[in-house]
C-alpha cells in the first residue's frame, strides 16, 4: 500500500490541503504536491493500463520520462488526453480520469488481450490482417480503429489563451539543475544575455534529493544563494515550467511553457540563440526482469524523488534491485524516512563502495550478483522472487514487500544536442551514450552552438558534473568573447562503476523473457525484440517500427537503450555499432494549441475587404473566398440561391448589373523597357498596344504551361496596367519581380501592386452605357471609349478610368475609382439606376454568364498542364515573338502533338447539367481496370440564358469531332450522354458586347 | 530554422521570412535550345551533399532575390551575394576555400 509519510517533503504544503477526484472517488492530497504523488499519497498506485494487452499498470518514473501515468483532464473544450501524472500540479477540485480501459480501471475487457499475449507478438499487426482483402475494411480496420490511440481528443473548441514569445538571447541554458545554474552564473556574471528554462517548477534537479555539497555547503543552500545572484543579474531571465522540447538550425530552440494563472495555458518560445547550454540531466533506466511492469515497481530514483521531495512512498517494505551504487542512496532515504528495505539485490559480484557499506552499516541485507527472478502480484507487487543473475532464473526465496526500486545505470539526455546533427559515443564505463564534444552541431558560421553540461555531457558524479557545467560555459563565453570564471567545487559519495545488465537474469528462457518488458508504454517485451531481430530487423529504426518500441508520447525515454542493448545483443554486435533511433523534436509533447498560438478564428489568416464589403454584408450578400478575399457569390432576396444567380444573370443580360471587381489584380509596369518585358512575359504582343487600348494576355511559365490571364490597358508610352485574376495579383507580382531581378536585371522596368489602390465595379449590361451617362461627367460614347479601349475623366464627381472590356459578352465598363471613393460611386450608380433595374451580382452569376460565352477561367479551364492551344487561344500567342516565357515549352512534341484534350462546348442530349468534373468514357479498360477516358467536364452551369445545362471540357482531338455525343461518368447513375458542340453558347458574333 | 542575411537590407532572416527558389546560377535556356540542354534547365538540378548555391527570396523584408552559398550538410552558411551574377562572385569562393582549408 502506497502511503503519504508523516514527517517530510521538500515540495508539499502540509497547511493546504487540496480535494480532488479520481475517477469519481474524492480524495484529498497537499498544495505543491503532482498528481503522481497526490495519487500515491492517497494509496493508489495503479493509475491506469498498457496500450496493447492493457495490463495493470502504476507511476513509474517522477518526471517527464513517465511511461504509464497518463491521464485525462478537463472537460468539454479543455478536455486534455494523455497528460503526465508527473509533471502535472495538483489543483483544487481536479477531476482527473485514468485512460485506456472499458468499462473501469479495476474491470476492463482489453485486459483479455493478455490472455492472447503469445497471438500478438511484435509486428502481428503485419502478419495478421492480410486475408482475405475484403475483410480489411468491413472488419479489420473498424476493429483497429475501435482500439487504437491513447486516450480521446477533444470534442469541442479549446476556449483558452495560447501565445508565443519571441527572444534573441547569447546563452540559452536548457535544464536548472546544479549543473545549469553554475552555467548561468558564469554566463550572467561575464555579461551575456542569458535565458535560463527548466521543465519542472523548482531550481536543482537532483542535487538536494542526492545529498549533493556545492563549495562547502549543502545543495539547497547553495541553490539559494545561486538563484538570488541570478536573479539579481539584469542580463538574465529565468523560467521554470518551461521545457526546452527542440534545438533547430542555426541556434533556433522551441521552448513550451506553462505559466501559472492568469497566463495563457501554454506560452511557446520561440528563442534564436548565439549558444545553447543544455543541461538536461540524465534518465534511470529501469532493469528488465519478469514482471518489472507490476504496480509497485518504481525506478530507484523516483522512489527516492517521492520520498524527499512529496513525502510519500510505493509502499512499505521495497525491496532494492541494482546494477550500480546510485541505487543504494534510494535504500538510505527509504531507512531514513522509517521504511523497511528487507533486501538489496545487486546483479555485480561485488559491492564496496562507500554506499554500499554504509547501506550495510545501515544493516541492511545486500545480496551481491542477485536479481529478480520472478514478481509476485498482479495489480500491485506483493513479493519478488531472488534468483541468481548469471542463471536461468531459478527463484530460491520470496522476499515479501510490496515494492521494488529498480536501476540499471543512468543514459544522459542527450536529445538537444542530437536534435541538429550533435554526435555520439558509446562510453563502456557508464554503459550509456554522451555526446561526442568533437562533433556538435553548427551553427550558419561554421561554430558548434549547442554544449552538454552536467549529466547530460555524462558527467554522472557530483565533482566532474561542475567541471564540465564549466567547460561549457567557458567554451560559450569564448566564442561570445567574454571571460568566464571558475565553477563551485561540488561533491557527492563516490560511486563505483556499474556492471551493464541488458536482461535479468542471464540466461532466462522464452517463458521468462516474455515477462520482461521494455516499453511499459506500449507493451514491448524483450522477447519482442528478440523476435525481430530473428525475423531479419537489424536496423534499430526498423525495428522500432516494427516492435513499437520507443513510440507514442515518451517515445522511449526509458526504453531506448535498454530496447537496443537487446537488439544488439541478439544480432551479436556491439550497442555503438546498432547505435539509436534518431532523437528528433520534441522532447516532450507540445499541445497543438501552443503550436497555433493566437493563429485561430479570425486572427488564423487576415481577409483581405473591398470598400464595398460592408455593403455586401448588410445586403445579406452570401460570400465565397477566392484567395484572401471573401467575394459575394450571390445576392438572395427571399429566394433560393440558384434562384439568386438566375436573376442576377437575367437582369444583368436584359437590364444592368453591378459587380465588384476590386479584387482584381492591378499591376502596373512602368520604365522605358515595360514593353519589351511584357512581350517576355505574355505570349501575345504587348509592345505594339496603342496608348489609350486593351488587350486581353495570357501568361504562361517556362512548361508552355498557361497560367494566368488578364487584360493589359496602356496607360502611355512606358507604363502599362495589368490586371491579373482576383488571386493572382501578389503571385504575378512576384513572377515579374523574380524575372525582373534575376534574369532581366538590365531592363528598366519598375512593378508595382496598386490592387487595393483602387475600388473596380463593373457596370454591364444593355442599360450600361445609360447609367454612366446619367452619373456626368465624362463622354462615355463608344467613340470615345471604344470596345477595348479605355479612358480617363470623372463620372458623379469621382475621378475615374473606364476600361470598356467585357467578361459577359454585354456591353461593359469596368471603371477604377480611388479606394476610399468606391462606396461613394457604388451607391451613385444604385440611385442613378434604380428605375432602370440596377441589381448587384455575385461571382457566380459571372461564372454562368462568362461560360454562356465560352471565356475561360483559369483554375477551371487550367490546373497547371494545359496550355494555351489546348484551349483554342493560339490567336493570343504570338508567332512573330522571338521569345516569351513559355515559347521553347510549348515546342515540345507532347504539348505540340494532335491527341491533345482541347476545349470545346458541351451540351447534355436531356438538357441536364453535366457533373462537375465528369469524365467522357472511352472503350475498354486501363491496366488497373479503371475505364479509359477520353476528356473531363471543366465548367458546367445551367444557363438562365438559353434554359437549359451548358459545359465546357477538354476532350481528345475535340474541336476536329463536333457533333459527335460522349458519354460522361456520374458518380451515382448511369453515364450521361453529351454532344460536343462550340464553347460560345450566346452571342457567338459578339454583337452584344461591341455597341 | 536556417539563419540568412539579405544583401539587400543587411538583416538576419528566419527561414519563416524567406523563400527558397533552389539551385542558383542556371542559365535560361530559350527557343533555339536542343531538348537535352532545355531539359536540364527544366528539371535537372544539382542536389550535393556540401556546398551549394541557392536562390533565397526576403519574402517578408525587402522582397529582394539573392543567392546563398551553404553547406547542405552541416548547414554552415559561407556567404550571401546579390542576384544579379551569373556565377559566385570571388569573395565567396573565398571564403569556402578558407573555410574549408582549402586555397582558393
Amino acid at each position: 500500500m502506497s502511503l503519504r509519510l508523516d514527517t517530510g517533503g521538500r515540495f508539499i504544503d502540509r497547511a493546504t490541503p487540496v480535494r480532488f477526484t479520481f475517477n469519481g472517488q474524492p480524495h484529498e492530497g497537499f498544495a505543491g504536491d503532482t498528481l503522481a504523488s497526490a495519487l500515491m499519497g492517497a494509496g493508489r498506485l495503479m493509475v491506469g493500463r498498457s496500450f496493447k494487452y492493457h495490463r495493470p499498470r502504476g507511476v513509474v518514473a517522477s518526471g517527464v520520462e513517465e511511461p504509464n501515468a497518463l491521464f485525462a483532464l478537463g472537460a468539454g473544450g479543455r478536455h486534455e488526453p494523455n497528460q503526465r501524472a508527473t509533471t502535472t500540479d495538483l489543483a483544487a477540485g481536479m477531476q482527473i480520469r485514468s485512460q485506456n480501459h472499458w468499462p473501469g480501471l479495476g474491470f476492463d475487457i482489453g485486459a483479455l488481450n493478455a490472455r492472447l499475449a503469445r497471438f500478438l507478438p511484435a509486428g502481428f499487426y503485419y502478419k495478421t490482417f492480410l486475408s482475405p482483402p475484403a475483410f480489411w475494411k468491413h472488419v479489420y480496420e473498424p476493429l483497429i480503429r475501435q482500439s487504437a490511440g491513447l486516450g480521446r481528443a477533444p470534442q469541442a473548441a479549446d476556449p483558452d489563451g495560447y501565445e508565443h514569445f519571441h527572444i534573441h538571447v547569447d546563452v540559452l541554458i536548457a535544464g536548472g539543475g546544479v549543473a545549469g545554474i553554475q552555467a548561468a552564473l558564469l554566463a550572467g556574471e561575464a555579461g551575456a544575455r542569458v535565458l535560463m528554462m527548466e521543465q519542472t517548477a523548482h531550481w536543482g534537479g537532483r542535487a538536494p534529493v542526492d545529498s549533493v555539497t556545492v563549495a562547502g555547503q549543502p545543495a539547497q543552500d547553495w541553490l539559494r544563494a545561486a538563484l538570488a545572484r541570478l536573479d539579481a543579474m539584469k542580463n538574465v531571465t529565468l523560467r521554470t515550467r518551461c521545457g526546452v522540447v527542440g534545438v533547430y538550425d542555426h541556434g533556433y530552440v522551441l521552448a513550451d511553457e506553462q505559466p501559472p494563472p492568469p497566463g495563457p495555458r501554454h506560452r511557446l518560445w520561440k528563442i534564436r540563440a548565439r549558444q545553447v547550454i543544455a543541461a538536461t540531466g540524465a534518465l534511470e533506466r529501469p532493469l528488465a526482469f519478469p514482471g518489472n511492469d507490476v504496480p509497485g515497481v518504481l525506478l530507484a530514483s523516483a522512489v527516492r524523488d517521492y520520498v524527499v521531495n512529496w513525502a510519500v512512498a510505493p509502499g512499505r517494505r521495497t525491496v532494492i534491485v541494482t546494477n550500480n551504487d546510485d541505487a543504494y542512496r534510494t535504500a538510505i532515504a527509504l531507512v531514513e524516512a522509517g521504511l523497511e528495505v528487507p533486501a538489496i539485490l545487486d546483479a555485480r559480484g561485488q559491492a564496496n563502495g562507500p554506499l554500499p557499506e554504509r547501506a550495510r552499516a545501515l544493516g541492511l541485507r545486500v545480496e551481491t550478483g542477485k536479481g529478480i527472478g520472478k514478481v509476485r502480484g498482479k495489480t500491485r507487487v506483493t513479493g519478488a522472487g531472488l534468483c541468481n543473475q548469471r542463471g536461468s532464473g531459478l527463484v530460491t526465496e520470496v522476499i515479501p514487500c510490496d515494492a521494488v526500486a529498480m536501476s540499471g545505470g543512468w543514459s544522459p539526455v542527450v536529445h538537444l544536442w542530437s536534435h541538429c546533427g550533435g554526435k555520439l559515443i558509446w562510453d563502456e564505463t557508464q554503459a550509456h551514450f554522451r555526446p561526442d564534444p568533437a562533433l556538435g552541431p553548427v551553427s550558419h558560421d561554421g561554430v558548434a552552438f549547442v554544449h552538454c553540461a552536467g549529466a547530460a555531457a555524462g558527467a554522472l558524479q557530483a565533482g566532474p558534473c561542475q567541471t564540465t557545467a564549466g567547460q561549457a560555459a567557458g567554451a560559450v563565453l569564448k566564442l561570445l568573447g567574454c571571460k568566464a570564471g571558475a565553477p563551485d567545487h561540488a561533491t557527492a559519495e563516490a560511486e563505483a562503476p556499474l556492471a551493464p545488465v541488458w536482461v535479468m537474469p542471464q540466461r532466462a528462457g522464452p517463458a521468462l523473457r516474455a515477462k520482461m518488458w521494455l516499453d511499459f508504454q506500449n507493451d514491448v517485451k524483450v522477447s519482442d525484440v528478440q523476435l525481430a531481430a530473428r525475423e531479419g530487423y537489424e536496423s534499430v529504426e526498423h525495428t522500432k517500427r516494427y516492435t513499437t518500441l520507443g513510440m507514442a508520447t515518451d517515445q522511449g525515454k526509458l526504453s531506448n537503450i535498454n530496447g537496443l542493448a537487446v537488439l544488439a545483443e541478439s544480432l551479436g554486435a556491439g550497442i555503438p555499432q546498432v547505435g539509436t533511433t534518431t532523437f528528433r523534436p520534441p522532447y516532450t509533447p507540445v499541445p497543438l494549441g501552443a503550436i497555433a498560438g493566437q493563429a485561430r478564428g479570425k486572427t488564423f489568416q487576415p481577409l483581405r475587404r473591398t470598400p464595398m464589403q460592408d455593403w455586401h454584408e448588410a445586403e445579406g450578400a452570401r460570400f465565397e473566398p477566392v484567395g484572401q478575399w471573401r467575394r459575394p457569390y450571390a445576392y438572395p432576396k427571399g429566394e433560393s440561391l440558384a434562384q439568386a444567380v438566375r436573376r442576377e444573370v437575367r437582369n444583368t443580360r436584359e437590364n444592368v448589373g453591378l459587380l465588384d471587381a476590386s479584387t482584381l489584380g492591378k499591376l502596373l509596369v512602368k520604365g522605358p523597357d515595360a514593353g519589351r518585358f511584357l512581350d517576355l512575359l505574355y505570349t501575345n504582343m504587348m509592345s505594339s498596344l496603342k496608348v489609350g487600348r486593351c488587350r486581353y494576355g495570357l501568361m504562361c511559365n517556362e512548361n508552355g504551361f498557361l497560367m494566368e490571364d488578364g487584360v493589359v490597358a496602356r496607360l502611355g508610352e512606358d507604363s502599362f496596367l495589368c490586371h491579373t485574376t482576383s488571386g493572382g495579383a501578389e503571385h504575378i507580382h512576384q513572377h515579374m519581380e523574380e524575372w525582373l531581378q534575376t534574369e532581366w536585371w538590365d531592363m528598366r522596368v519598375y512593378v508595382a501592386n496598386l490592387t487595393e489602390q483602387y475600388a473596380q465595379i463593373a457596370v454591364v449590361g444593355p442599360k450600361a452605357r445609360q447609367l454612366l451617362e446619367r452619373l456626368g461627367g465624362m463622354d462615355v460614347s463608344p467613340e470615345r471609349v471604344p470596345f477595348m479601349g479605355w479612358a480617363e475623366g470623372v463620372l458623379a464627381t469621382i475621378p475615374a478610368r473606364v476600361f470598356r472590356i467585357s467578361f459577359s459578352g454585354e456591353l461593359s465598363f469596368e471603371v477604377a475609382v480611388p479606394a476610399k471613393r468606391g462606396m461613394a460611386f457604388w451607391q451613385a450608380c444604385l440611385e442613378a439606376g434604380a428605375d432602370l433595374g440596377i441589381a448587384p451580382y455575385g461571382t457566380e452569376a459571372l461564372h454562368v454568364m462568362r461560360a454562356e460565352k465560352g471565356f475561360i477561367m483559369i483554375g477551371d479551364e487550367t490546373d497547371g498542364t494545359v496550355t494555351p492551344q489546348d484551349l483554342g487561344l493560339d490567336w493570343a500567342v504570338s508567332k512573330k515573338k522571338d521569345d516569351f516565357i513559355g515559347k521553347r515549352g510549348q515546342a515540345r512534341l507532347h504539348l505540340s502533338g494532335p491527341d491533345r484534350w482541347r476545349l470545346v462546348g458541351l451540351e447534355t442530349t436531356d438538357g441536364s447539367v453535366l457533373p462537375e468534373g465528369a469524365y467522357a468514357l472511352a472503350p475498354g479498360r486501363n491496366a488497373n481496370g479503371q475505364r479509359n477516358v477520353q476528356g473531363r467536364v471543366t465548367s458546367t452551369y445551367h444557363s438562365p440564358t438559353l434554359g437549359r445545362g451548358i459545359a465546357m471540357g477538354l476532350v481528345r482531338r475535340g474541336p476536329e469531332r463536333m457533333g459527335e455525343v460522349l458519354e460522361f461518368s456520374s458518380l451515382d447513375g448511369p453515364p450521361v450522354p453529351a454532344r460536343i458542340v462550340s464553347p460560345v453558347f450566346y452571342d457567338p458574333d459578339g454583337e452584344k458586347q461591341n455597341v | 530554422m536556417l539563419y540568412l542575411k539579405c544583401p539587400y537590407c543587411g538583416q538576419m532572416a528566419d527561414e519563416t521570412e524567406l523563400a527558397s527558389g533552389g539551385q542558383a546560377h542556371l542559365r535560361r535556356e530559350g527557343p533555339d535550345s536542343s531538348d537535352s540542354a532545355f531539359e536540364a534547365y527544366l528539371f535537372l538540378r544539382d542536389n550535393p551533399r556540401g556546398v551549394h548555391f541557392e536562390r533565397w527570396r526576403h519574402a517578408y523584408g525587402c522582397g529582394k532575390w539573392f543567392h546563398a552559398a551553404r553547406c547542405t550538410r552541416t548547414l554552415e552558411v559561407f556567404g550571401t551575394y546579390r542576384a544579379q551574377m551569373g556565377a559566385p562572385p570571388q569573395d565567396i569562393l573565398a571564403a569556402i576555400a578558407a573555410r574549408r582549408g582549402e586555397t582558393a
